[in-house]
């Protein structure tokens, strides 16, 4: 008995997060016709709450690309893959205090802030660079016009206030 | 020295590893915050497309209301049938001689205490820049000039060809600007930065030039005034809302009224005669179609190239007055069949329909397609008889006459099919939108025109030997948006469309490769707005919600699954929307993912209500009808004065409460009107209107509350 109430709830998690992931899909489906641009893949897998690398990004795309890749994603493949993700509850976000820790270590002379130019350097440099848009856009939100620094600990506050 | 060089070398490629990793993390944190915003974004759009398409919906059930009270209202006495008739009769198209004497300027006369812009026709360029400055030092055209641009514009426009032809040969560039809706800064901002139209740069402007922004009436006047000055290079279409019934509901009429208080009456019927003047497409080299909507598998350029595009005042009405020379042009309402019958074609309808007693009518939806129904069917009656019935002597003749037609004597007209024919190819090509999907079906979100598919592209284009077609009428994200294999350009200039930073902008400049982009969007403002409208929306639905929400409560806990709450709210709403991904936006306390319904709906009302006296349900019906409300009231106060007397408001009562199943005697009513007119100055206004309308409920629901009532949720 419990083990079947046991089976049914789970069942009814994987119907629920499927929905959820449905539903995600659907607000970029443009068409229609439950395909979307392979390029909206990244933003509809981040905004399930996962916090993917692009590699590995790349490599969830070649789970769910077609053999001759057509630009599209087909919900039918993109589904179970993303369930069995979320499921798993891999590519967790990160937390602020980690987030931090990041920042302080580019930080070389620990004095709370970056400047604007290293943080430019680090950004589109370092790691998965930055496309000179996201760096723009990074800018123009993390950099205090009146310094022209980045006073990270500041920045990670308001982002993530703006988040909730 | 030696020995700590290789411990150097292992402590900075540590450094270089640590800064790697750092930046990967930094990357991937601020890429998932993009993305959520994105998400956000593209749901915020969501939002308001599907309201706004719901809201075109309510406007065809509106429409569609009034005719079946045409058709089926017998009104007892002569008053009344004038009252209809003057309600609901199309204005006719008028003779410059006639239109001169009702809408002269002459007699308006401009004091010496204007300081606005001066008008001297022919216009000069210098005009159209002049009125460019004044409009940008927020300066208002005096009524008279207005008048005067009205008529020499339709002067001009009465020369032009349904489908104007246009050459570049003679202008370098020509640029092609989508719907602009009142927003005279996006305007601005194209001249600004494509420059002003001359002998070198041409325009079209590709309709929908007013309703929902403030400054439409500054619009017009700019585009008539270019128009003028500039003949051969500024082209205008004529786009679905350049038509006075869709101007009372998208606010082009308020704007009129409050801003010519005196004359506006006289602006609104010149433009009548303006609006239906507007070239209905533009042919650009004929290789590139320009039009408002988009085709359907029955458009025929031959065919629209020969119709009297002026005849169709506006494409929303009913019946027309007939004209002096006897040709019955008569409109169907809207060609909408119930969805599934094929083919697209007008003059099929449903052969038989239900006929439940109004007082069976479990709810308005039902009523709703009941009308429409029973409407297709009087209307297809009347084709196959009549036009519709005239009374010996009379010279001007009323749709209502056609009520008592078995009284009067009938008169066979002819082809009422061909004119349906007509309305049909201008509605199709103002109204259609694309779709991914081949074919041709009825357009029923918007009530009117059709979906075409790329095949229907394809094909207008392979007969005509067109390369493109350029199309707007729908509000695109990024401003401008290719479909149909790049067969067809969707352009949507009114950046801001919904809200302050929501879309963006743009014009599209033939013979230059690029799409020119304007304006940021500000994600979280537009958000909050869309969020509002949404939870107004949820609130008018509160009893309905309730009854959804219990049934997946069938142990009556009160409580729900967050997954339950999602299918609920879509199954009431029919929106369409991804609830999931709006779900942290709308309900804010979960215990242990499960819902507390009623909490939450309380939650959603205190938003809403502003009298605690008020009884949330007639709050929610006034919600739901207040748009439909301040319609009626519209097209009652035929003279746009704000006011209608107690007669017709009487008059409106008693339509209205067929329609809502609300019953009332007469006596009833004029009381009310009596005490609702608390100001006692023998009018009322729209408020004191709506305030009649929570009143008549409120009765009504006591009524019920005394019956015992067998709840069917």
């Amino acid at each position: 008995m419990a083990e079947e109430k046991e089976g049914a709830a789970a069942e009814a998690i994987i119907a629920d997060i499927q929905k959820k992931i449905t539903d995600a899909f659907e607000v970029f489906d443009h068409e229609c016709n439950k395909t979307v641009d392979v390029r909206e893949i990244g933003t509809i897998i981040r905004s399930l709450g996962c916090c993917p690398s692009e590699s590995e990004l790349h490599d969830l795309l070649a789970e769910v690309e077609e053999e001759e890749p057509t630009g599209y994603i087909r919900l039918e493949k993109f589904l179970p893959m993303m369930t069995k993700v979320l499921m798993e509850r891999r590519y967790r976000p990160i937390p602020e205090d980690i987030l931090l820790r990041a920042f302080e270590v580019l930080d070389e002379n620990k004095c709370g802030h970056l400047t604007k130019e290293e943080l430019v350097k680090y950004m589109t440099e370092e790691g998965e660079p930055f496309t000179q848009e996201e760096m723009e856009e990074m800018l123009s939100a993390a950099v205090d016009p009146e310094t022209n620094t980045v006073r990270y600990r500041d920045y990670i506050t308001m982002m993530v206030v703006d988040e909730n | 020295m030696e020995q700590t060089k290789p411990l150097e070398t292992l402590g900075t490629r540590q450094k270089i590893r640590h800064a790697f990793k750092a930046a990967v993390l930094i990357q991937r944190w601020y890429r998932r915050y993009v993305a959520r915003l994105e998400m956000r974004r593209r749901c915020t759009w969501r939002i308001f497309q599907s309201i706004e398409y719901s809201c075109e919906q309510d406007q065809i059930k509106l429409h569609n209301f009034f005719s079946y009270l045409m058709d089926h209202f017998t009104p007892s006495s002569s008053k009344e049938r004038d009252f209809i008739s003057r309600m609901l009769t199309e204005e006719e198209s008028y003779k410059d001689t006639e239109l001169e004497k009702l809408c002269d300027y002459e007699s308006v006369e401009v004091l010496d205490s204007y300081t606005g812009p001066h008008l001297s026709f022919p216009l000069l360029p210098d005009h159209a820049t002049a009125l460019l400055e004044a409009f940008k030092q927020k300066q208002q055209l005096h009524a008279h000039y207005v008048l005067k641009l009205l008529h020499e514009t339709r002067r001009h426009l009465m020369q032009l060809p349904n489908i104007n032809h246009v050459s570049t040969c003679y202008s370098e560039e020509i640029t092609i600007c989508g719907d602009l809706h009142g927003r005279l800064d996006d305007l601005f901002l194209i001249f600004y930065k494509n420059g002003l139209p001359s002998p070198e740069k041409s325009y079209v402007f590709n309709g929908d030039f007013v309703d929902r922004g403030k400054q439409s009436v500054e619009i017009l006047i700019i585009l008539f005034a270019f128009l003028l000055v500039y003949p051969k290079e500024v082209h205008l279409n004529r786009g679905n809302h350049e038509d006075h019934m869709v101007n009372l509901r998208y606010g082009f009429t308020k704007e009129v009224m409050q801003k010519y208080k005196v004359h506006g009456k006289k602006i609104l019927k010149m433009l009548q005669n303006v609006f239906c003047w507007l070239p209905l497409a533009t042919l650009i080299d004929q290789k590139v179609l320009i039009v408002h909507g988009g085709v359907s598998d029955m458009t025929d350029l031959e065919l629209l190239a020969k119709i009297q595009r002026h005849k169709f005042v506006s494409v929303l009405r009913g019946k027309k007055r007939k004209e002096k020379s006897r040709h019955m042009d008569s409109k169907v309402i809207n060609g909408e069949s119930p969805v599934g019958v094929d083919p697209p074609r007008s003059s099929s309808f449903p052969g038989s329909c239900l006929q439940p007693g109004l007082a069976s009518m479990a709810s308005r939806t039902e009523l709703s397609q009941w009308v429409r129904q029973t409407v297709e069917e009087e209307l297809e009656k009347c084709r196959r008889q009549v036009g519709f019935s005239e009374t010996p002597g009379d010279k001007e003749l009323t749709c209502v006459s056609s009520v008592t037609m078995t009284e009067s004597e009938l008169e066979s007209c002819e082809t009422s099919e061909s004119s349906q024919g007509e309305w049909k190819q201008i509605v199709d090509l103002l109204w259609s939108d694309p779709m991914p999907q081949e074919g041709c079906k009825m357009n029923t979100v918007r009530g009117g025109g059709c979906y075409f598919g790329p095949d229907v592209t394809e094909n207008i284009l392979q007969k005509h030997s067109l390369q493109l077609l350029i199309r707007s009428h729908e509000c695109k994200q990024e401003g401008y948006e290719f479909c149909h294999n790049r067969k067809v350009l969707t352009i949507f200039s009114a950046s801001n469309y919904y809200e302050i930073g929501s879309n963006r902008g743009a014009y599209y400049q033939a013979n230059k490769t690029a799409h020119t982009l304007t304006l940021r969007q500000r994600i979280s403002r537009v958000e909050e707005s869309a969020f509002r409208a949404l939870r107004e929306k949820l609130f008018a639905h509160t009893s309905d919600l309730i009854c959804a929400f219990k049934g997946y409560d069938q142990e009556e806990t009160g409580t729900i699954t967050l997954s339950d709450w999602a299918t609920a709210v879509e199954s009431v709403l029919h929106l369409g929307l991804p609830w999931r991904m709006l779900r942290p936006q709308l309900v804010h306390s979960t215990a242990g993912g499960l819902l507390e319904y009623k909490s939450w709906l309380d939650y959603l009302a205190v938003e809403q209500r502003s009298k605690e006296h008020i009884q949330s349900s007639l709050l929610e019906t006034i919600y739901r009808n207040r748009s439909n409300l301040e319609t009626i009231f519209r097209i009652i106060d035929s003279d746009h004065s704000g006011l209608i007397s107690f007669e017709e408001f009487h008059q409106t009562w008693t339509l209205f409460s067929s329609h809502m199943n609300i019953e009332l005697t007469d006596d009833g009513i004029s009381d009310l009107a009596r005490s609702i007119d608390f100001n006692k100055d023998g009018n009322i206004d729209f408020n004191e209107f709506l305030e009649a309308f929570r009143l008549i409920e409120h009765t009504h629901c006591d009524d019920k509350a005394a019956l015992p009532t067998s709840d069917g949720c």
